[in-house]
């Protein structure tokens, strides 16, 4: 009987404490609540941002920019020379984007995009980074070993490809434009578009497969 | 047999598909720190530093090198700038958290969790439990 009865506190113990969020969530809400209180942030924010951010930016944004460019030698032009500007009057570009440098893949360049510092990254036209490019071993290796992290992600870089790494900062972000795959001639912006990848916006993808532009 | 070694050589590779955000509050810390930094309340410049070095600090701390680490991170850079440029103090904000934490106790699963169920009579029994 008085078993059953402590398992019944246990149990309702428990019950209390899987609704309590973990304390990172506490905190957060303390600041944000705190902050709201001392008017200077307003309660919407955070909330509207979160939604922004996750669900309408992600890296369709920057597929598109990167389509523009492979279909109008205008745009890319002024977006290789001053890529925050060029940017500006698009729909796609969500936040503005202070200071942008989108540098160009070659048949004899390659460009791979960190940030060493912490997690600088151009979310504006990219959404959210994805969870390597935030981890200390991405941050070191693509400076120490940019090959090897290359390899890792399946890029086998001939000797004769000279390899850049961009180093970002909360003032400057990069945004690699890819080589247009052969093949996609006559295709229009959508379709190119649709087979841009993150990861090749970043550096860590070369070769665009144009199988996704297929259907 | 290849597995382990796969993983070993891979480490970050095998993230790539991951989901951005394993926990809601990850993206409002994150939210945070972008809406204060466009509010003004600190620059974009010394969020990255202060992330940076919170980011670096954890680590050195013994810290795995996973997302979860970095989102701690993000917490604990806002908690500082906070500390230093936007007046709330470490001992206010440990006040409201655990003013929240007993907000989550005595509030019944499934109602809005609101801060004044974190006070008053209901707030005695929480600091107890």
């Amino acid at each position: 009987m008085s078993d059953h009865e402590h398992k019944n506190t246990g149990d309702v113990h428990r019950e209390l404490h899987s609704h309590l969020p973990p304390e990172p969530a506490l905190r957060v809400r303390a600041m944000e609540s705190l902050l709201i209180e001392k008017g200077m942030l307003d309660p919407e924010t955070v909330d509207a941002w979160v939604e922004a951010y996750c669900e309408k930016i992600g890296p369709k944004c920057g597929a598109r920019i990167v389509a523009k460019a492979w279909s109008d030698a205008d745009f890319k032009a002024r977006l290789l020379e001053n890529g925050a500007e060029a940017v500006k009057g698009l729909d796609d570009a969500g936040w503005a984007v202070a200071h942008l440098r989108v540098i160009e893949n070659t048949p004899a360049i390659h460009n791979l995009v960190v940030c060493t510092l912490c997690s600088c990254y151009p979310h504006a036209i990219l959404g959210p980074p994805p969870n390597w490019y935030k981890m200390a071993a991405y941050r070191s290796r693509a400076v120490r070993d940019p090959r090897g992290v290359l390899k890792e992600f399946g890029v086998e870089l001939g000797g004769d490809i000279g390899l850049r790494v961009w180093d970002s900062t909360s003032e400057l972000r990069y945004l690699v434009l890819p080589g247009r795959p052969e093949g996609t001639g006559g295709w229009d912006e959508e379709r190119l578009a649709s087979i841009v990848t993150r990861n090749s916006m970043i550096g860590t993808q070369r070769d665009l497969s144009i199988d996704a532009g297929q259907a | 047999m290849t597995r382990p070694e796969g993983d070993a050589v891979a480490p970050l590779a095998r993230r790539d598909d991951e989901p951005l955000f394993d926990e809601p509050w990850q993206a409002q810390a994150l939210g945070l720190a972008f809406s204060l930094s466009d509010a003004g309340v600190f620059t974009p410049a010394q969020w990255s530093r202060a992330l940076g070095a919170a980011h670096r600090r954890i680590l050195a701390g013994g810290a795995d090198d996973t997302p979860q680490t970095y989102y701690e991170a993000v917490v604990a850079a806002l908690e500082g700038l906070l500390r230093e440029g936007g007046g709330i103090s470490a001992s206010a904000l440990e006040q409201r958290v655990k003013t929240w934490r007993r907000a989550y106790l005595n509030t019944p699963h499934g109602r809005p969790v609101k801060l004044t169920a974190g006070l008053g009579a209901g707030a005695q029994k929480g600091a107890n439990h």
